[in-house]
């Protein structure tokens, strides 16, 4: 191999965060979760997190193949039950970042119970929702959050059910922290990760991505590339919108930013001043006491 | 007689080296499509997995952004700035 200029060979910046043996991944040609798990380590850097203590947990499905790529802590667990195992993590050791990174159907079908409630108790959980608007991992079938009309192998004539609005989802549950950004907007991704990982409480970033092999394919909406200069034409940025108006129809505009960022007292500090006001002094305190005040 | 100020004396500059490691390339085209200055374009040749991986086709004009390295899906491609170097031969490296 030719080197043709005289300067040390750094490393790609984002091999210190991946297991690069296991290089190359399952993700199809033109899939967004590689770009995402990018924005990912660069969020990590910018953010100067003791790595040691960051856990990354991922359900069932391709975007829970992040947990067995990323060189950390991380936790390929049962289908939908990334946030129960990310909460029982959380509440034995506070002291940890844990980022709960998976897909759409994982997150808020299978899981979805698990999503409302952990919104709801304002976990300091981080969660990364990688949407691609279908069932990858399984062969297309229809999810929560398929548009109204888009083909996928079960629904052949056009989902017809109202899809999940992610971002009103999460608002309405209880998340302090929400935004939506597509694999387009990397710059955005990264901070909006980074932003997350200094923040207490339940913190809800949703990623659309481009899914070539079944949802664009099966649309016949082209590849990923497609898809990408779909996102880069048709996004709206307005920070601070409504999130009861920003639902996705298909192929329609998309609205992306930071909707919520509010401050709310999290699980473990309500629990202690509960039990400390019930039981005063027989009150031993939970574990890692100094972490969650 | 004016000086000649920024932009002219800046272009002479190399002031990016890319580096492309083209065995993990999966084809996808997201380098080449979102390079601000627009150095990359798909070489003729095959890798191993048989995609065509990204070339830099235009060797001075790369600015080390290093935004091919946030987009590639596959990990295969980044770029880095260098700073006070005069013109040097094409900036582009081959990652093994």
């Amino acid at each position: 191999m030719s080197l043709t200029v005289e300067a040390p060979v750094q490393a790609n910046p984002v091999e210190a965060f991946v297991r690069t043996e296991r290089i190359p991944h399952v993700w199809c040609p033109g899939c967004g979760i590689g770009t995402t798990v990018n924005c990912f380590s660069r969020a990590l850097q910018q953010s100067k997190l003791d790595l040691e203590k960051v856990v990354v947990v991922s359900g069932i499905g391709c975007t829970g193949r992040v947990a067995g790529y990323v060189k950390l802590d991380s936790f390929h667990t049962t289908h939908g039950r990334a946030i129960p195992f990310a909460t029982g993590m959380k509440l034995v050791n506070p002291e940890l970042t844990v980022i709960v990174y998976s897909g759409d159907g994982d997150l808020t079908a299978i899981g979805g119970n698990h999503f409302i409630h952990a919104a709801r108790r304002n976990l300091d959980l981080k969660v990364i929702c990688v949407n691609n608007f279908i069932y990858g991992m399984t062969g297309g079938q229809v999810a929560p959050t398929t548009p109204v009309g888009a083909i996928c192998t079960t629904t052949p004539y056009g989902s017809f059910d109202e899809p999940f609005n992610l971002p009103f989802l999460a608002e309405s549950a209880g998340a302090t922290y929400v935004a939506r950004w597509t694999a387009f907007h990397v710059r955005q991704v990264t901070h909006a990760m980074t932003e997350m990982m200094r923040k207490k409480g339940f913190c809800f970033l949703e990623i659309l991505s481009p899914c070539p092999t079944l949802y664009q394919r099966r649309n016949r909406l082209g590849d990923g590339l497609e898809a990408m200069k779909y996102y880069k034409d048709q996004s709206v940025v307005r920070h601070g919108a409504n999130t009861k108006e920003i639902a996705i129809s298909f192929q329609g505009p998309i609205v992306v930013g930071k909707f919520i960022d509010i401050e709310r007292p999290v699980f473990l500090e309500r629990m202690n001043k509960q039990l400390t006001r019930t039981l005063d002094a027989e009150y031993a305190g939970c574990v890692g006491e100094n972490v969650c005040g | 007689m004016t000086k000649l100020t920024g932009t002219a004396e800046k272009a002479k500059k190399v002031r990016g080296i890319v580096h492309i490691n083209k065995n993990r390339c999966k084809g996808c085209g997201f380098c080449i499509e979102f390079c601000p200055p627009s150095v990359l374009e798909f070489s003729d040749e095959f890798n191993a997995q048989g995609y065509h991986p990204p070339r830099l086709a235009d060797g001075d004009g790369c600015t080390g952004c290093d935004l091919c390295g946030m987009y590639c899906p596959d990990f295969a491609i980044y770029a880095v700035m260098i700073k006070n170097r005069q013109q040097g031969s094409a900036a582009h490296h081959d990652a093994v």
